[in-house]
């Protein structure tokens, strides 16, 4: 009993999440990211507490500004109440629920009560991770949960460390474990034009894919609607004047990866 | 599709839709002539028919397969004096307005006024209805609580069974001989009128016996004088066709679809009733002549194809007649609304999708017409392919084919009462509404305004717009949200019991002045019963009231509750000052009322909860009442275009709607109230018990990467498996992205083909009004972020 009533702060809470594992999901995005991911597209998810916000409205042409609380306190409980509500669309599609951030592993305890949760409902689960945890946690989540999606953004530690903020040693090692473990992973390339889609990132990653037998790749194109939300938050945006890949660009890195006979898809 | 089809397509896409005298003028001369005199009014009727399919003119389309027109030519669409009469300034405005135009020429403008409406005037059903109905009927009316249907169309909304392929009309004689030969003259007192009744659908079956052996008589001359010897070849198996269909049964493929459209062009040229005429389950009818022509190598796929796209070119030839006074204005459509079934189930219960039914998805998508419209019924028997290939048209924007649960609407149909074999051979027509085809009249007999009964409750039934008491006098200083909602329910009964009365009178004026006899003959047991299909001589009579509103209306009483009773953030009075005023400079407020107030459409309980209670006091309200023809009163959630009428004729609303805005269609959720994505949607949506209505309307709008993958396709699919798990009636997409409907908005010349979802059918977004315009585009577009 004690369990459900635990409490984490998440940020969203997406329904008819269709790109976010198989069929159609529900996707809780929990606050709170390790990472900083200068090309990151919810800022908001990176600090772990509750924020205001100012968020502006236009009705007939006028424009109001209303405060925003971004992050909401959610019990367990009512978490699942969210997630069973679209039970019969994951009967239906062979969907569930998919744990993301921010980085769902920063509440470790919150993310373990509520795949404890769904796999009582029968509920498959699936969690959307940077990886950087330890391996202790990672240990204990593992027989929980049903599959990961799992970002591996560069595979150079030292631009893992320019860009994102962290050194990428444990992340990676952390890919192995779970695949190790027999766990179905999906390794997610942000596609980061002039970044992680340079010529050498590009070998790294599928060198670094290749060692994992059937494996595929998600390649996620780079798109600009969290900028408005930098501003919002009163952060400094890294990316002014990057364009997302064009289409054609997308295609030609998925005959990229395929070269490397590694099954790979645009989006997710 | 072949070059004849593209140019029958084109040339029927071209065609000016006119206002032709020729119907209006035979019936006059028909009656004035003498030749009616001393004749009963259903063999009165019948002669009238018969004489108008004698006298009128034939037309034909260069290369056409399939022949009878309804006019003098494509789109030439007749008036029914009988029924209204067209005002000068009717034709005035029929003939200038921007949108869905009827051109009216001198001659036939003079023809109408001159030979025509002198005879009618006194005569016409609507100058009855509104001499009979009552004060309060007409204040109701003028207000906007609700609308007549049957006051300038009349009864129809029907929907062909699959008899006539297997006996002809011959048959259908036969079985009218034999109901004569039995009637009873020395105990059964109505014997006389049933013998009369008889004998007029007996001559309205020879006027279409007649008018078929014209056309055939017509095709050989066209035969002999053509030069070119493939269409010389056409042209004299189709006058052999004429020849031998509807008279005696269909054996071909090819007789089956001529069967079908001379038997429409004679139900809407008797009286074009509301919503025209449907050939229903046409997967089903025709499946058993395709298999053996395919067989026997007398035609092919391809061959198939070309017929069954100029059967579709017919019904766009045909626009629903031109309307009158402000139904006219209101009701911008040349649609007429016959809704060709595919799929479903069979008369066993077994999966009823056939290649045929492929075969009919294949052309609705190439001939990309709007009329007919198209629909699949989808029960869990039939395969995922189906429904696939069905999204697959869908997601190129054209708004067809909608979608149907076949599981609810068998529900629906056996819970009124009907014998299941009648259940499995049904479907719906016009927008959503279910019936038993062949064998039912389910006539709709109106909107009716349920927000606009909100507003009157809150203003103790006085309506400012017309500056009356329409409603009852109930003090509106509700202390409750318990008072509150209860007034509206004493309000609610007050005027369903007046739209009950009136539709009792106006069935029985049409039931003594305007029998059908050729419907009549179609709709099993007409004949057996000796009663004609406007007095219930069907199987099945049902007679609808469509609520509209259902999501405004909830979304006010959430607000009302939300935030007057139980947050209590503002006072009753202080609401009603800001409504009153529009909102004119009450911006916060209305903010507030936007966005933080629980809403229809987003899975909350709080808001669904309401909107059960307004479904429950609708029904019992109107559920089982008795009709004239001795059938029951039933309801359906669905708007047409009335939900732009209905908003125009109300105030400011408490969910924040300002006055004169379009209200929400159908079943969906208040334009934009919906947040969270289409399975909230389709949950709250699932919480109307669907199984007690007749038919409810959801539409979906969908920008077009949600269905641009087999995976996007893969998960639409499932979103609609689970809505019909769920019993969901009905549910629609629309395809599209704001930015074409912006451009087409800018450059209607461009856009003369972009067909969008308006509510359970589909029209020209250039067609339609602003105001629509920017409805459909407000709608959420639920876009992948």
């Amino acid at each position: 009993m004690k369990d459900i009533n635990l409490k984490g702060i998440v940020f969203d809470i997406k329904h008819y999440a269709i790109h976010d594992g198989d069929g159609i999901r529900t996707t809780v995005f929990f606050k709170g990211c390790p990472l900083s991911c200068i090309w990151c597209h919810n800022p908001e998810s990176r600090k772990p507490s509750i924020q205001t916000i100012k968020k502006e409205l236009k009705l007939d042409g006028k424009s109001f500004c209303t405060d925003e609380t971004v992050g909401k306190e959610m019990t367990v409980s009512e978490v699942m109440d969210e997630i069973k509500k679209d039970l019969i669309f994951y009967e239906e599609s062979g969907g569930g629920a998919t744990f993301s951030g921010g980085e769902v592993f920063l509440q470790d305890k919150f993310l373990i009560s509520l795949l404890e949760e769904c796999q009582k409902s029968d509920i498959n689960t699936c969690i959307d991770t940077t990886g950087f945890v330890s391996e202790g946690t990672l240990r204990s989540v593992i027989p929980l949960a049903d599959s990961f999606l799992f970002d591996v953004k560069l595979i150079d530690d030292e631009a893992h460390v320019k860009y994102c903020g962290v050194s990428n040693k444990k992340i990676l090692d952390n890919f192995r474990f779970i695949y190790a473990n027999g766990k179905n992973i999906r390794l997610r390339l942000p596609v980061i034009p002039g970044i992680t889609d340079t010529a050498q990132n590009l070998k790294l990653t599928a060198q670094f894919a290749k060692q994992f037998d059937g494996v595929e790749i998600d390649l996620l194109p780079y798109h600009k609607i969290g900028k408005d939300k930098y501003r919002k938050l009163g952060m400094d945006y890294k990316m002014d004047g990057v364009e997302s890949p064009s289409n054609d660009r997308m295609e030609e890195l998925v005959r990229f990866f395929e070269g490397y006979e590694i099954t790979t898809t645009i989006g997710g | 599709m072949t070059d004849r089809i593209n140019k029958l397509r084109r040339e029927s896409l071209d065609a000016i839709p006119t206002v032709s005298s020729e119907r209006g003028t035979l019936l006059t001369e028909f009656y004035t002539s003498g030749q009616a005199d001393g004749f009963s009014t259903p063999v009165q009727r019948a002669k009238a028919f018969y004489y108008i399919m004698d006298n009128k003119e034939l037309s034909f389309c260069d290369g056409e397969l399939i022949v009878g027109e309804r006019g003098p030519k494509a789109k030439a669409t007749p008036t029914y004096p009988e029924v209204c009469i067209h005002s000068k300034e009717d034709f005035d405005m029929l003939d200038s307005r921007p949108k869905c135009p009827f051109k009216v020429d001198d001659l036939n403008r003079e023809l109408h006024e001159q030979k025509v409406f002198p005879y009618w005037h006194g005569k016409s059903h609507r100058e009855k209805v509104m001499m009979h109905m009552t004060p309060e009927w007409q204040d109701c009316y003028k207000a906007g609580v609700f609308t007549e249907f049957q006051e300038q169309r009349a009864p129809g909304h029907t929907v062909l069974g699959g008899k006539i392929y297997k006996t002809g009309l011959i048959g259908l004689k036969a079985e009218i001989k034999e109901a004569m030969d039995t009637l009873d003259f020395y105990n059964d007192k109505d014997a006389f009128d049933k013998n009369e009744e008889l004998k007029g659908m007996d001559i309205a079956a020879d006027a279409i016996i007649n008018f078929a052996e014209r056309n055939a008589q017509a095709l050989k001359e066209m035969a002999d004088k053509e030069t070119d010897t493939k269409r010389k070849l056409e042209l004299q198996e189709m006058s052999a066709i004429c020849s031998r269909v509807p008279k005696y049964a269909p054996e071909s493929f090819w007789e089956a679809l001529q069967t079908y459209w001379f038997i429409h062009v004679g139900v809407i040229t008797e009286t074009n009733p509301w919503d025209a005429f449907n050939p229903g389950r046409l997967d089903q009818h025709l499946y058993p002549f395709y298999m053996a022509d395919i067989k026997s190598g007398h035609i092919t796929e391809e061959s198939a194809k070309e017929l069954l796209s100029s059967f579709w070119i017919k019904f766009n030839n045909h626009p629903a007649p031109p309307k009158v006074g402000v139904t006219a204005k209101e009701s911008n459509t040349y649609t007429d609304f016959a809704l060709i079934n595919l799929g479903g189930v069979k008369a066993d219960g077994t999966d009823a999708v056939n290649e045929l039914s492929y075969v009919l998805l294949d052309v609705i998508e190439e001939v990309r017409l709007l009329q007919p419209s198209s629909m699949v019924q989808i029960s869990k028997k039939n395969p995922d392919r189906f429904l696939k290939r069905a999204l697959h048209i869908l997601k190129t924007g054209f708004g067809q084919p909608s979608i149907f649960n076949t599981d609810t609407i068998i529900q629906q149909l056996l819970r009124q009462g009907k014998d299941i074999i009648d259940a499995r051979n049904g479907g719906a027509s016009g927008c959503v509404e279910t019936g038993a085809f062949g064998t039912e009249a389910y006539i709709l007999s109106g909107y009716f305004n349920l927000a606009k009964v909100l507003e009157l409750t809150l203003n103790s039934g006085y309506d400012k717009r017309t500056d009356k008491q329409v409603g009852l006098n109930i003090p509106s200083d509700f202390k409750s949200y318990e008072e509150l909602l209860a007034a509206y329910e004493k309000q609610l009964n007050y005027f369903i019991d007046i739209k009950v009365k009136g539709n009792v009178v106006i069935e029985k004026l049409y039931a003594d002045y305007i029998p059908v006899p050729f419907l009549s003959l179609l709709v099993e047991d007409c004949i057996k019963n000796g009663k004609d299909y406007n007095a219930g001589g069907a199987r099945y009579n049902t007679t609808y009231i469509q609520g509209v509103g259902l999501g405004s209306l909830t979304d006010s009483l959430s607000s009302l509750k939300y935030n007057v009773f139980d947050k209590q953030l503002i006072s009753l009075n202080d609401l009603k000052k800001a409504i009153d005023a529009d909102f004119e400079g009450y911006d916060e407020l209305r903010v507030m009322l936007l966005e933080d107030t629980p809403k229809y459409g987003n899975d909350d309980d709080y808001a669904d909860d309401l909107m059960s209670d307004i479904f429950e006091m609708f029904y019992s309200a109107v559920n089982e009442r008795p009709t004239y023809k001795g059938g029951m009163h039933r309801i359906n959630l669905l708007p047409t275009t009335s939900h732009v009428y209905f908003g125009s004729v109300i105030g400011a609303l408490p969910d924040g709607r300002k006055a004169k805005v379009p209200l929400s269609e159908g079943i969906s959720p208040v334009q934009g109230a919906d947040r969270k994505g289409p399975t909230a949607v389709i949950k709250s949506a699932a919480k109307i018990d669907h199984l007690r209505t007749g038919g409810t309307l959801l539409n979906q709008r969908f920008s077009k990467e949600f269905m641009y993958t087999d995976e996007g396709i893969d998960n639409v699919c499932k979103l609609v498996r689970s809505y019909f798990r769920m019993d969901g009636h009905h549910i629609q997409f629309n395809v599209m992205d704001e930015k074409i409907l912006r451009e087409a908005q800018k450059q209607p010349e461009n856009y003369s083909d972009l067909i969008v979802r308006v509510a359970g059918y589909s029209d020209y977004f250039v067609d339609i009004t602003d105001e629509l315009q920017e409805e459909i585009i407000r709608r959420t577009e639920h876009q992948q972020s």
